[in-house]
């Protein structure tokens, strides 16, 4: 497990996002109207269309290209489309250093 | 590490099974496909429809070369695999390529039958199976006249269907007695006969073909029986056969295709077939329904996702000739143990079948209407008993009758029962998709759900789905409403806005008692547009509630970069001005210049990051056309130098598009400006349309040129420029305040009528009220190019954060 900061917590407003590039796939980081922090694969599994530009409703993303919807918390597409985006794990610490948690393999997971 | 899958075989079983790999686990696999033909992955069920010049080529590609691309798919088209060591698990392809894999599939499909028989080489004879015996076709078409169809099954017919359409004669030979006799019972097949021949067809009947003649070309056929039939073209449908050459060589498990059990294993480990060439349970299908079934299977058990698996499927037919409504289903001809339900209206033309065992229904036969077939169809799938009630439950509700497209047997539908034979769609998940995605058009419904993605032959029924779940009115009431986060429509929350004077999104949704905290795609764009005429002043903005074009102020590519279009107001330009847009596009390396149709120039492929330094360089306002705002005011040259111009368009238009440029509006919103009543600009097709006469100026209202074309109505007949500036002003405010998010004028006047908008507008005093509600507006309004360069925050969210090493990936 890496431990990746890649980030400031005040560089993202909320319901927005912004993306970072870690060992070559990009990702969004997005921050919910909580404060709290998401991170997916910035890729819909449909059109691989940018979710980092989606509208962001509580712990969904709809992709801005054909409107899927996707919970950001398990990375699942909701029904009635299907599929799946990679998530990450995030830590905020104290100073507001946002750190991603980079499994080993875990792109072939 | 990823495994590495290989798919043998481009077509709809085998890519089907990909897409649902992609769906369920984008990254586990490295993906190679090969391909035979030189083609994108494309539908091969709609031949007979590019044939019947009811599509093109391009139509039917399914998934185009940037899929394979974007999926990281290795794609060898043109490449046959001809070699297969299972033992070092890998694939040789006839140009060479070695590839190895973990997993792989073949999905090499089925191959023409071709009869044995002298002759059968000579050109001018082909199959009906792939793109090329499709441009074959019609390439002989252009130069010769008579064609012979060998086979009077569902292939040849609908192979003849298409040659009568490309202007040539036709003659379909068939061994049998009667045609499809493989689906049909003979009092069907008749009158599909008849119907054929009305549309031109000729029939040669049970002839059995002896010998192709013809010196290097084909010049026609003769019969067992010694009679001849002229032909330039002879076209073999008589049947396909698994291929399994390649299978054959290695090992696998064969009989008439390759041997697979109920998760699509060959006896060999991590070999799969799917499709035509796989045979299970002791059949090899030849229809899609069956491959996609099998598709799915295997996508979830490659994933390593639990599923039941594959049993086998029960298969319907439709014949797709257009015209020609026929049917069949399970078991089709009377036999000892079966009774049967018919009905038979020869001044219709329709005749149905069903027939029943054991108080279960078998099969069924349908010609004229087959309305009912996809609720008869599932009694046969199901195999419910239905002992005594079977004349009830069979006849239905309006199985008598012609009960049209999708009307009246939609209602009675259950929820589970197969609206898309093609890809197994149900009602419910299409009523499903309609509510939850508040879709509004088969298209929608069709990119949502995969229902009539394949034949198309279930549109009807589609659409009678949709108008049954919104009811035929609502279909447009319904598209406008707000969401699927609240019962209340678009004059409820206005109202509410106004009488609790709502100026935050958050506020609307809580005290309106949203069902989704924070909305959903649909109603946060709207509410946040709604708040803006509302309260111009108070509500402040919220950029999080707009979508990504209007608040990157740039209109997103499929790609994901951005297209730029600076405001050049009225079409008119100026060296300068396109030197400097040239040295922009030059500067940026920007991949394509285009002009729009609205008079001005787009700079297409945009990195997102470099939308503010463009901006800067261009020093021109937004031209927004990626909003929901004024587009463009389209003029035409006018008095200024065109012979016939009463009036100076160019100035006028120049003149609207200044006044204008910013303002929100519920939809997008074109203008043009003619300077004649030749119209050049187009006026009678925009929004809100100017078009000068002697002494004057009409005003449109309410055209549309694009997916509903409709032409506008000629509201108002005005002398003095003063008054189009009034009249437009307040006629902008007017639909501001009265439409729905999302509504074109077209769409809005239609609703609300003319009568009231002409009402609303018809005293001097009501005009300048709203021209002064629309002035509030408008002051507040800044160039948001301008906004974004100036303002570190906004410009600092067009960069992507500093990119970072990770040394797991780098394995």
């Amino acid at each position: 497990m890496e431990r990746i900061m890649v980030a400031r917590a005040s560089e993202i407003p909320a319901l927005r996002s912004r993306t970072v590039t870690v060992g070559g796939m990009e990702i969004a980081i997005f921050k919910l109207s909580s404060g709290e922090l998401r991170a997916i694969e910035n890729r819909c599994p449909h059109k691989n269309g940018k979710l980092s530009e989606g509208i962001v409703c509580d712990h969904h993303v709809f992709c801005p290209l054909h409107d899927w919807k996707i919970n950001m918390k398990d990375g699942l597409v909701q029904a009635p489309d299907e599929g799946c985006v990679t998530t990450f794990s995030v830590e905020v610490d104290e100073e507001g250093k946002v750190y991603l948690l980079w499994e080993k393999g875990s792109l072939s997971a | 590490m990823k495994r590495k899958l290989v798919l043998v075989g481009n077509g709809m079983a085998g890519v089907w099974c990909v897409e649902h790999i992609l769906k369920l686990a984008p990254q586990q696999f490295d993906i190679t496909i090969f391909g035979a033909e030189p083609h994108p992955n494309y539908n091969r069920i709609l031949l007979s429809s590019v044939l019947a010049g009811d599509s093109s080529m391009k139509d039917i590609v399914l998934n185009d070369w940037d899929w394979y691309r974007d999926n990281n798919i290795a794609f060898h088209a043109g490449q046959a695999v001809t070699k297969l060591d299972t033992a070092n698990k890998q694939v040789v392809s006839d140009k060479g390529i070695t590839v190895a894999y973990d997993e792989l599939i073949l999905a090499t499909g089925s191959l023409p039958f071709m009869l044995p028989i002298p002759g059968a080489d000579k050109e001018g004879v082909i199959a009906f199976r792939d793109i090329k015996d499709c441009e074959t076709m019609m390439e002989t078409a252009k130069q010769y006249k008579k064609a012979v169809v060998i086979g009077g099954g569902l292939l040849g017919l609908e192979a003849a269907r298409g040659l009568l359409n490309l202007n040539m004669e036709v003659s379909v030979v068939h061994i049998n007695n009667y045609l499809m006799e493989r689906q049909l019972d003979e009092t069907a097949s008749r009158m599909l006969q008849v119907e054929l021949e009305r549309q031109g067809m000729k029939f040669l009947l049970e002839k059995q073909t002896e010998q192709i003649v013809g010196k290097k070309r084909v010049t026609g056929v003769k019969f067992k029986d010694g009679s001849l039939a002229e032909a330039d073209l002879v076209v073999m449908a008589v049947g396909i056969r698994p291929n399994v050459a390649l299978a054959k060589e290695s090992g696998i498990e064969l009989n008439r295709g390759i041997v697979v059990n109920d998760y699509l294993q060959t006896n060999v480990p991590n070999v799969y077939a799917v499709g035509e060439c796989a045979e299970h349970r002791g059949v090899a299908y030849g229809l899609v329904a069956p491959l996609y079934e099998q598709g799915d299977v295997l996508a979830k058990k490659l994933c390593g996702l639990e599923c039941e698996g594959y049993q086998g499927s029960v298969t319907s037919t439709k014949l797709k000739v257009s015209g020609v409504d026929v049917f069949s289903g399970g078991q089709y001809n009377d036999e000892p143990g079966t009774r049967a339900i018919k009905i038979q209206d020869e001044f219709e033309g329709i005749y149905k079948k069903v027939l029943v065992r054991e108080g279960k229904v078998v099969g069924a036969v349908m010609f004229g209407d087959t309305s009912d077939s996809s609720r008869i169809f599932k009694l046969i799938r199901t195999g419910e008993d239905i002992s005594g009630r079977e004349k009830e439950i069979v006849l239905g509700e309006g199985f008598g009758g012609k009960s049209g497209s999708g009307g009246a047997g939609v209602e009675s539908m259950s929820d589970d029962e197969i609206v898309c034979g093609c890809n197994g769609v149900t009602k419910g998940a299409i009523v499903k998709a309609i509510q939850e995605k508040g879709l509004t058009s088969v298209e929608e419904i069709k990119a949502c759900t995969n229902a009539s993605r394949s034949c198309g032959g279930c549109k009807p029924l589609v659409a009678g789905v949709l108008n049954c779940t919104l009811g035929e009115d609502a279909v447009t009431a319904a598209k406008e409403g707000v969401c699927g986060c609240t019962t209340l429509d678009r004059d409820e929350v206005v109202a509410a806005i106004r009488s609790m004077h709502l100026t935050t999104s958050k506020e609307v949704m809580h005290v309106l008692e949203w069902n989704n905290p924070e909305g959903c795609s649909k109603c946060r764009p709207a509410l946040n547009y709604y708040l803006g005429m509302a309260w111009p002043v108070e509500h402040a903005e919220e950029r999080e509630s707009r979508f990504v074009n209007e608040r990157n102020h740039a209109n997103i590519q499929k790609d994901g970069t951005y297209s730029v279009i600076p405001r050049i107001y009225g079409g008119v330009t100026s060296p300068q001005e396109l030197k400097k847009i040239a040295e922009v596009a030059e500067k940026y390396d920007v991949p394509m210049v285009k002009f729009t149709g609205g008079q001005r120039i787009d700079l297409l492929g945009v990195k997102k990051e470099d939308l503010p330094r463009m901006w800067e360089d261009l020093d021109m306002p937004s031209g927004y056309g990626y909003g929901k705002a004024l587009r463009t005011v389209k003029t035409c040259v006018g008095s200024t130098f065109c012979r016939f111009g009463t009036q100076d368009s160019i100035s006028m238009g120049i003149e609207l598009e200044k006044r204008f440029e910013r303002l929100n509006t519920p939809a997008k919103v074109k203008m043009a400006v003619s300077g004649c009543p030749r119209n050049c600009a187009e006026a009678t097709i925009k929004d809100f349309g100017v078009v000068a006469i002697d002494g004057g100026w009409e005003l449109y209202i309410g055209g549309n040129g694009g997916v509903r074309v409709r032409a506008s109505d000629l509201m108002w007949k005005v002398k003095t420029e003063e008054e189009v500036f009034e009249y437009s002003a307040a006629f902008m405010q007017y639909y501001r305040e009265s439409a729905k998010w999302n509504e074109r004028t077209s769409e809005w006047v239609q609703r609300v009528g003319l009568d009231i908008i002409r009402e609303a507008l018809d005293t001097e005093e009501k005009r300048k009220a709203l021209v002064a509600r629309i002035d509030e507006a408008l002051n507040l309004m800044k160039d948001p190019w301008k906004e974004i360069i100036e303002t570190p925050e906004l410009r600092s969210m067009f960069e992507a954060l500093p990119e970072k090493e990770a040394a797991a990936a780098a394995e």
